[in-house]
């Protein structure tokens, strides 16, 4: 390890270690938001392999939270799985579509790339309104009684209880962080920037483009299932809402405000915006309105972000 | 008398490409020799690009073979021939200009190294700073290797474009063009540096500089209108009528 890798891996292990204590002095709403805010910034924080590292632009990233969303909760609802094994088969739901679609949506590129993913997504989003009897459609199914507990450590562990969400959610967040810092940080990351910046070169440096390729949309892929299977779960809902294009536009957004290419840019942008829209919803029923006044202030201002921007001035070694 | 055929490395047959009805090559033979220096000239729009293109597998032949050590490589895709040894820099430099010259260096270093798929998620980064290191050593650019690419002068810039492929270890390296836009310092040092290179590397060059060419070239194909139109040592090809005709314009 390099000082430079030395020193982002603390800043991550301090920025992970703060968000774990602050579980002991946030108010009961805000514990919850912050819950909320870190299974949703685990899916920024994957769409940012492939947006930030990669350079693809997906419009369809929604499918992949709504495999774990669906794959997760489905299981719970119908067959009274548990926690543990619908966790699991949440994410292999969304590593599996993410390598079947990435062998087709990947032999595109630029605006096409963009059209033909959010074209899968929507016919994801359409069938799970489809099959209405078996999905809930877009009334969702409301998980809440079905999940049993989890018993660790002589512990009965809940889904409702305020300190189980907190600490899964913190869990889902320090995983999707751990392998995307990983990723990046190894020979197979440097090669995705390479890709970003210029693939033909890369290419002619004798890198199978394709390959590296689905291996960000995969890993993108499992990120998001993995967050959506754990949004399931803690918020004990699932609903087609959470395959439509506002959760693909969602991470394009949060990962745009917090830094593009910034490893902890996502968590900053999810948190932000979760904030944002919180607080000017609570003073006006126009809080769209604010929320375009904060990103017409930030694109001025901070045109790569705020992580971004950091990078820029003052860590110049920032992953 | 028995002629013995000199040994081949690289050898294409009949070699054609059209873009829609442009016949941009119409059917090439060529023999590369281990070791030679061969130049490929030629008027604009003489096919020479795309014929090198097909040999490093970035544009797809519509009729021939290219074959490598006897080894038939036409539907071989561009990556794989890049690990066989053939490497191509492009005519118009092409270099990460965003990221540190290191990363630009890091990059086929660490492709050489790899070697299972694990390598990919982990390869010792000594190692790769050791590849980086020598790779900066013989263009001279040591204390470069935190810079952004971009920040370096153009003529730098071009060593280490070169540098790149060189950190390949190619058996054939395909220069296209690698002197335009360089001063003659700097093509003086571009064409040691290709000399120095060449006593282990099979080297095409193309190039429009005949100066260039009659310096360092050992034989010399020329092309016109996607065809070879002569083939032979420089002097030969000085000497050649059709070639005043066509290319020097006499």
């Amino acid at each position: 390890m390099t000082a430079r890798d030395r020193r982002a891996a603390w800043l991550h292990v301090a920025v992970l270690g703060g968000l774990l204590a602050l579980q002991a002095v946030l108010p009961p709403f805000h514990h919850t938001m912050v819950a909320r805010i870190m299974v949703l910034a685990a899916f920024a924080v994957g769409y940012n392999l492939l947006l930030g590292y990669t350079g693809l632009m997906s419009l369809g990233h929604a499918m992949f939270f709504a495999a774990g969303v669906y794959g997760a909760g489905l299981p719970v609802y119908y067959a009274g799985l548990g926690a543990g094994p619908a966790m699991a088969l949440g994410t292999l739901a969304g590593v599996v579509l993410a390598a079947l679609v990435g062998l087709l949506v990947l032999r595109t590129s630029g605006v096409a790339f963009l059209i033909v993913t959010m074209m899968f997504a929507q016919v994801f989003f359409l069938a799970a309104l489809y099959f209405n009897p078996i999905t809930g459609g877009d009334q969702g199914l409301v998980l809440t009684g079905r999940l049993p507990p989890v018993h660790l450590l002589g512990l009965e562990l809940t889904a409702a209880s305020p300190a189980v969400k907190y600490n899964v959610a913190w869990a889902v967040l320090a995983a999707g962080l751990l392998v995307a810092f990983g990723l990046v940080r190894s020979p197979a990351g440097r090669v995705l920037v390479a890709i970003r910046e210029n693939e033909e070169r890369t290419r002619m440096l004798g890198y199978n483009i394709f390959a590296y390729k689905w291996l960000a949309f995969v890993t993108a892929g499992g990120i998001a299932a993995l967050a959506g299977a754990a949004y399931a779960l803690l918020f004990s809902y699932v609903g087609a809402t959470f395959a439509s294009i506002l959760y693909s536009i969602y991470p394009l957004l949060w990962t745009l405000m917090g830094g593009v290419g910034t490893t902890l840019g996502p968590l900053v942008g999810t948190g932000v915006m979760t904030y944002v829209v919180d607080v000017a919803s609570g003073v006006t029923t126009s809080y769209l309105l604010v929320v375009g006044a904060v990103l017409v202030l930030l694109i001025m201002r901070l045109p790569a972000g705020v992580m971004g921007g950091v990078r820029h001035r003052w860590w110049r070694w920032l992953p | 008398m028995v002629a013995v055929a000199p040994v081949t490395l690289l050898r294409t047959e009949g070699l054609r490409r059209a873009f829609g009805g442009l016949q941009a090559v119409r059917g090439v033979n060529l023999d590369l020799a281990p070791g030679e220096i061969r130049a490929i000239i030629g008027p604009n729009g003489a096919g020479k690009t795309t014929l090198v293109g097909m040999i490093s597998g970035r544009v797809a032949p519509s009729a021939g073979r290219v074959l490598f050590r006897g080894r038939d490589i036409t539907r071989l895709p561009a990556h794989d021939r890049v690990m066989l040894g053939i490497v191509y820099t492009f005519q118009i430099m092409s270099i990460y200009r965003a990221l540190p010259v290191f990363d630009n260096l890091a990059l086929p270093v660490q492709r050489r190294l790899m070697r299972t798929a694990l390598d990919r998620l982990a390869l010792d980064p000594r190692a790769v700073a050791r590849g980086v290191e020598a790779a900066l050593e013989r263009i001279g650019l040591q204390d470069a290797a935190a810079q952004p690419a971009g920040a370096l002068p153009y003529g730098h810039q071009r060593l280490l474009d070169i540098a790149m492929a060189l950190a390949l270890d190619p058996e054939i390296l395909i220069l296209d063009e690698p002197t335009q836009g360089l001063a003659p310092d700097e093509i003086a040092r571009l064409l040691g540096l290709i000399r120095h290179i060449a006593s282990g590397v099979t080297i095409v060059l193309i190039e429009h500089n005949m100066q260039v060419v009659l310096e360092v070239a050992q034989r010399v194909t020329v092309m016109d209108a996607g065809r070879v139109l002569a083939e032979g040592t420089p002097a030969e090809i000085e000497a050649n009528p059709d070639v005043q005709r066509v290319y020097l314009g006499q």
